[in-house]
């Protein structure tokens, strides 16, 4: 191996070939400001478009300054990190991209998280010493995500993600110099784009340029009707982040102070979107083994391989760019939307109210549930199953203006009957969890014997594809599981050209999974919040006495007095769902 | 931006261009400068085939067609008027003939009179600065332009037939 020794700051490094300015410093410890530069590690995610300038160093021997995210080290370099030329250089970076941002830091969405923000107060800019024409654009609101470019600095993170990492293509650079933005091609409204409103924009923008549709407010004031019957449902990634928010350690379980924080909002009832997360096991699972018994029958019409249909951005994604293949998902509906099927019918039955009079919101990791609750087909004469799906980012900021104090909250149980759930449901929050949950059920109910054990390591993990072969009874059941719309773009594309190995296939639209989601809190480029956060998923999946999802008493009770059985009719009409081509919606 | 319908045959132009480049993404550039020479301008519909064809985004077709000013989404008229605007033909007096033709055809720069006949763009030196202020109609160049003149050189097109816009 190639190694290349330079000096960094006076301190001698040794590093491999081919490693930048920016990685050498971390490896001593000298800490170079970045901005526009982001990376998460073990996720093959990287922004170093080199655009923002706020990483030059001074390189003995070099003309101008370089900057350290994209420039590789050299035998002998000799690297001043914080001579006064660069601090200088840095300084004035930062007045310029200033000098052109609103200066509305006090009422931003983003205030508090915006790198933007911090960079200033960690460079020490006191004063803008450069005065002219800002760039005014004009705000693009869509059902779950809120575009307001005057922000915008030109990172180009969200464009590496939309077009890299999601290959959904919705936004680019477009127009040239001061012009220049990040926009959907002809600059028309995300909601008339292909955009999947996965929120991975979200996640990645440094300022307030992306964020998503704040709707708080609107629960505040349901809360406050008497005429309401206000639940809520919390989906299983919410409990693994929302710490965070509070200045907890990344990873930290917070499920019972969850529930106090959302009683002590006012919630009528504190339900859990994990006991949707089992019945969507008992639909998927048994869809899967239909397909499967059919295939196995000898049937060649069967779609296999039978993918999930959880994630609503992978839903939107597959009707844009995979039309053809809108028959190969489960038509199960995903926890969200199931939960609200069944609380605005089942649950509004036993407390003997009319839909309209239930409101049911929803705690979610992610942005593009706010999308999905819109969707008119989970609608009932307009009144949809679920009125408001708040971020998780949104709930902390609900807690926060509700004099809450989070730390010090007791922990609490979830209400009943549409609050029990099992080690499977909670699983889902992250990537390979729903086929994990999937197999632990479909393994039971197609062997008729007990899963010799629960735990399958190798569906875990973070890599962006992964494969694993489950023996079942006699039968290897090929599954695949993708997370990120380009790894599973390239599990469509197999299918596509009749190549898949697979049987099933389990597809989540985020890096990582809903713990990675667009809605969670700002992970600011640090990899381990992640793995943290998925780890703490798997510690409540295996502290939970029931870990499967055909095993939760609520289910079987659910199936007796109402549903009949998996797949019936009624449950075809309130937990199944169809897709639609729209390939024509674009442009 | 009005929603033009593209005919098999444009269609048919453009894809057959793309496949000039054998469909690389990599050539979008030539593939754009191509196409705009078949057909003049490139509009939204004519960046979507070409975004199909190299299996690009249409977010980043649509990024190199506004960052090169070369490339236009706007029709040229059939006889595209262009002024001068280099050193030479500025300190000559140039602004003011453009501000009479703009006055006369009743369009701002970039665009074209709404019957299509006449564009309206400045461009920067075309090597004849001694005659100068220079205004360009298509081809043919008319030097020493005073602003008194432009009605005249806009009534020797006026009746006349110039290039059919090319996107049927």
């Amino acid at each position: 191996m190639d190694v290349i020794n330079l000096t960094i700051d006076n301190k001698p490094v040794v590093v491999k070939k081919g490693t930048t300015i920016l990685e050498a410093a971390k490896g001593i410890g000298v800490h170079i400001p970045t901005l526009c530069y982001m990376k998460l590690e073990d996720l093959n995610i990287e922004n170093k478009p080199g655009g923002c300038r706020i990483c030059v160093v001074e390189v003995e021997g070099r003309r101008n300054l370089a900057p350290a995210c994209c420039t590789e080290v050299h035998e002998g370099m000799v690297v001043n990190s914080h001579s006064i030329r660069a601090i200088n250089a840095r300084r004035t970076v930062m007045e310029l991209i200033l000098s052109d941002h609103p200066t509305d830091c006090l009422i931003c969405a983003k205030s508090g998280n915006c790198d933007l923000q911090n960079m200033a107060h960690y460079l020490g800019i006191r004063k803008i010493h450069y005065e002219g024409e800002q760039s005014h654009y004009r705000k693009d609101t869509s059902p779950a995500i809120i575009r307001d470019v005057d922000k915008c600095i030109m990172c180009r993170r969200c464009e590496m993600m939309c077009n890299e990492v999601q290959t959904v293509g919705v936004l680019s650079a477009i127009n040239r110099g001061f012009n220049s933005v990040v926009a959907p091609a002809f600059e028309m409204n995300l909601d008339h784009s292909v955009c999947t409103y996965c929120g991975q924009c979200v996640a990645v923008c440094p300022t307030g340029a992306l964020t998503e549709v704040d709707e708080t407010g609107k629960v505040v004031r349901v809360l406050s009707d008497p005429t309401k019957t206000v639940i809520v449902q919390t989906a299983p990634a919410v409990r693994a982040a929302l710490g965070e928010e509070f200045e907890m350690e990344a990873g930290t379980l917070v499920t019972g102070k969850l529930v106090a924080a959302l009683r002590r909002l006012g919630f009528d009832y504190v339900f859990d979107t994990d006991f949707a997360a089992d019945l969507t096991i008992m639909e998927e699972g048994t869809e899967l083994l239909n397909r499967l018994g059919k295939h196995l029958a000898g049937d060649k019409e069967v779609k296999l391989p039978i993918l999930t249909s959880c994630c609503p951005a992978w839903v939107k994604f597959f009707e844009h760019q995979f039309p053809d293949m809108k028959d190969i998902p489960s038509t199960a509906r995903s926890p969200q939307q199931m939960f609200g099927s069944i609380a605005k019918t089942y649950f509004a039955d036993k407390l003997g109210i009319k839909r309209e009079d239930l409101v049911v919101v929803s705690i979610m990791p992610c942005v593009a549930k706010k999308y999905e609750c819109g969707r008119d087909e989970f609608k009932v004469n307009k009144n949809p199953d679920v009125d408001f799906a708040l971020t998780t980012r949104e709930l902390a900021a609900l807690i926060k203006i509700s004099n809450i104090n989070f730390r010090t909250l007791p922990n609490e149980d979830f209400d009943n009957p549409l609050g029990e759930s099992t080690g499977a449901a909670v699983i889902f929050g992250t990537t390979g969890g729903v086929i994990e949950a999937a197999v632990r059920t479909a393994y039971e109910l197609h062997t008729k014997k007990e899963l010799p054990r629960l735990d399958f390591d190798e569906l875990r993990g973070m890599e962006g594809i992964r494969k694993a072969t489950i023996d079942f009874g006699g039968i290897p059941l090929h599954i695949g599981i993708a997370h990120g719309l380009g790894n599973a773009r390239k599990l469509l594309e197999e299918i596509q050209a009749g190549k898949s190995e697979f049987h099933a296939i389990e597809i989540m639209s985020c890096p990582g999974g809903c713990i990675g989601g667009g809605g969670q809190p700002y992970h600011h480029g640090n990899a381990e919040i992640l793995k943290k956060r998925q780890a703490a998923i798997y510690r409540e999946d295996s502290k939970k006495s029931i870990r499967k999802s055909h095993e939760n008493p609520y289910i079987i009770k659910l199936y007796k007095e109402f549903l009949g059985h998996p797949m019936s009719e009624k449950a075809h009409h309130l937990l199944h769902t169809a897709y639609f081509d729209r390939t024509e919606e674009k442009g | 931006m009005p929603k033009i319908k593209l005919s098999d045959n444009t269609i048919n132009i453009i894809k057959d261009i793309c496949a000039e480049f054998q469909n690389k993404e990599s050539e979008l550039i030539n593939v754009l400068h191509k196409t705009q020479g078949k057909l003049g301008y490139l509009p939204a519909e004519v960046q979507e085939v070409i975004a199909r064809e190299l299996n690009s985004s249409v977010a980043r077709v649509y990024g190199v067609v506004t960052f090169y000013s070369f490339f236009t989404m706007i029709p040229k008229g059939e006889f595209p008027i262009s002024i001068c605007m280099g050193t030479a033909c500025y300190v000559r007096g140039a602004e003011q003939v453009l501000s009479e033709f703009k006055r006369q055809l009743k369009v701002e720069v970039g665009e074209s009179t709404s019957d299509g006949k006449f564009s309206l763009n400045c461009l920067r030196c075309v090597g004849a600065c001694g005659l100068a202020p220079v205004v360009t109609v298509g081809e043919k160049v008319y030097g020493r332009v005073a602003p008194t003149q432009v009605k005249e050189i806009i009534a020797e097109y006026r009746e006349m037939n110039g290039a059919e816009s090319k996107i049927a």
